[in-house]
């Protein structure tokens, strides 16, 4: 039991020291980290590892950002109130979502969730809806303190209360993949007929993963406002999703901490290329990833995952005596 | 005098892929706790009965009864709860999945804990996982697979595989077994392994087995009853002595020129 959490602990031990190793705005970059790692192990619980295609989890971002947003403008509803109620409705939305596209392929739902990806920015500066939004000016928010009277700095408590979140979210992600409903969700993706057959519902497990993982990307958004203090329209252009994909890509679909290692890419690359050359950030990006996905065909973690193996089957044969 | 309906009736099923005829009519009873051998010709429509029988395919005409009930509205996952589980004629496991978890999504259907408890690890899911957990370990030792529990499946040799497949399906703990060619691809002494294995099934799971095989021995020796099909149709059903002396059978094996 305690083994299990040991590698876990150590990681959440270095996470709570960290901040005051950092800078202010790395520690910035660090929290935005944890947000896009948030938002990406959602979209890997409904691709990697129940094999449902979306090319939108911007749109569940987005949704997530903005009930918060507008919950705490308009409401005054405190953050700690705002959060659940926008992981909720990411839920449902997923939940519809997923249900029609069970039944029409992977190319169906590829398209699907493209279109609802390009359709989210635009409803947001929907007039009818303007004075809910703000509109294409969007809408600002205080910068939550620290309560209890804590001695952090506000940074400080945005990346505690993200990292908390990820604690939370990466716990409930391992215990659901590591049971009975974990299962079903691979089996799914391997094989469908004979996962049916073994008494698998098929259209209700992929509809609620699909909710599921719009919820895991809705809290992302909901922190991404908190931490931002500001959402509009052009904060979750399509090019949000694509991104998500690219941080689940190169993290690799097979582990839950690459995630992190996708989140630390998408993060950190742009701002990396920026400042090798300004024209060129694009191309820099494009370049990072094709070299990546040719040397790491499954991702950083994949790649880490086959060192260990080939490290460990050395070892082996170093010592034959170690094993049969 | 028997009121008690037999577990599985087939009643003049009948399924069409565009001009094929795939299946003709065929009906045939399967008794709780026999063994039945189902043989005839490439193409015959065995597979497609197996199909039939656990909702893959939804017959033209003609209906499925278990206990007396017609199964004709049951979706396919709920198929285990009725007590069917199959193996696959090219054998369908879960590739990138552990051999011990394979035989655990076998055991889906009589396990609890849906996604909330499992995510917040409620104490009833870890009992009841350590249970199925059990369980599989049981079924992998009966199969003789302890060794290969934490191998990926995807690397397995075909008899391996099929032997995973068995346990898999034992794991529902089903009253009909539905085996297609579990003999396919397997050498003499695995043959002889297998014919061990389905006495003891019947015997220790006290199931009916349902059995597709062109190993004629093999289906000879272990059925109760054999049921014979040639381009769709039922031609025999009796006794195995009977059904390998039937002209018809016969006819269909070797060709009409034989007789
Ligand atoms: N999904 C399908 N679409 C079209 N035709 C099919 C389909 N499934 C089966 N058939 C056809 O139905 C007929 C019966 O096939 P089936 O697989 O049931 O035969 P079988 O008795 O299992 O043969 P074998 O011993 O070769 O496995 C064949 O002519 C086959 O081509
Ligand atoms: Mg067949």
């Amino acid at each position: 039991m305690m083994r299990r959490y040991r590698w876990s602990g150590l990681a959440v031990a270095a996470a709570i020291m960290l901040p005051f190793l950092l800078s202010k705005f790395q520690t910035f970059q660090a929290t935005q980290i944890m947000v896009y790692a948030i938002a990406i192990l959602g979209l890997n619980l409904l691709t990697g590892y129940n094999g449902q295609i979306s090319l939108g989890h911007g749109a569940f971002y987005a949704i997530g950002a903005y009930v918060t947003a507008i919950l705490m403008d308009q409401a005054g509803a405190p953050y700690w109130a705002a959060i659940p109620v926008a992981a909720i409705i990411c839920f449902g939305v997923g939940f519809l979502f997923g249900f029609p596209a069970r039944r029409l392929g992977g190319h169906y739902l590829a398209l699907a969730t493209f279109a609802l990806a390009l359709a989210v920015p635009q409803l947001l500066k929907w007039r009818m809806i303007e004075h809910w939004t703000g509109g294409v000016q969007g809408v600002f928010l205080d910068k939550p303190g620290a309560p209890f009277g804590l001695p952090l700095n506000s940074d400080h408590w945005l990346y505690y209360l993200v990292l908390a979140h990820v604690v939370l979210l990466f716990w409930c992600a391992a215990n659901l993949l590591r049971g009975r409903i974990g299962r079903a969700i691979r089996a799914i993706r391997d094989q469908p007929v004979a996962a049916e057959t073994a008494g698998i519902d098929i259209a209700r497990t992929k509809a609620i993963v699909f909710g599921v993982s719009a919820t895991y990307t809705g809290i992302a958004g909901a922190l991404s406002a908190l931490v931002i203090q500001f959402v509009a329209p052009d904060s979750f252009p399509f090019f949000l999703s694509i991104y998500l994909v690219v941080g689940l890509v190169v993290g690799g679909a097979s582990s839950l901490w690459g995630a992190f290692l996708g989140a630390g890419f998408i993060t950190m690359v742009p701002n990396i290329a920026a400042e090798i050359s300004k024209g060129a950030t694009g191309l820099i990006y494009a370049v990072a990833m094709i070299a990546l996905m040719y040397w790491l065909p499954q991702g950083i973690s994949g790649g880490v995952q086959r060192l260990f193996v080939c490290v460990s089957r050395r070892r082996r044969t170093a010592h034959p005596s170690g094993e049969g | 005098m028997n009121a008690v309906p037999p577990l599985v009736s087939v009643r003049d099923i009948t399924v069409r892929f565009g001009g094929i005829i795939a299946l003709a009519g065929v009906s045939f009873d399967v008794a709780s706790g026999s063994i039945v051998g189902l043989i005839g010709p490439n193409g015959a429509g065995k597979t497609t009965l197996f199909n039939c029988l656990s909702r893959v395919y939804r017959p033209n005409s003609g209906d499925i009864l278990v206990d007396g009930a017609s199964i004709m509205q049951v979706p396919r996952h709920v198929v285990p709860h009725l007590g069917i589980a199959r193996t696959f004629q090219n054998v369908s496991l879960f590739d990138s999945l552990t051999v011990l978890d394979n035989v655990l999504i076998g055991g889906h259907s009589i396990g609890t804990g849906g996604f909330f408890k499992s995510a917040f690890a409620w104490p009833s899911v870890a009992r009841d996982e350590a249970g199925l957990r059990e369980k599989a370990r049981a079924l992998l030792a009966f199969a003789n697979l302890e060794r290969y529990a934490d191998a990926p499946a995807r690397d397995l040799p075909f008899p391996i595989r099929k032997r995973v497949e068995l346990a898999r399906a034992l794991m529902s703990d089903p009253r009909l077994l539905l085996l297609d060619e579990p003999a396919a691809g397997l050498n003499h002494d695995e043959v002889e392994v297998l014919r061990a294995q389905i006495l003891r099934v019947r015997t220790r799971f006290n199931l009916a087995v349902l059995l597709v095989e062109h190993h004629m021995s093999l289906v000879m020796s272990v059925s109760d009853r054999v049921v014979a099909m040639d381009f769709g149709r039922k031609i025999a059903d009796g006794p195995p002595a009977e059904v390998q002396r039937n002209a018809d059978v016969i006819r269909a094996y070797l060709g009409a020129d034989a007789v």
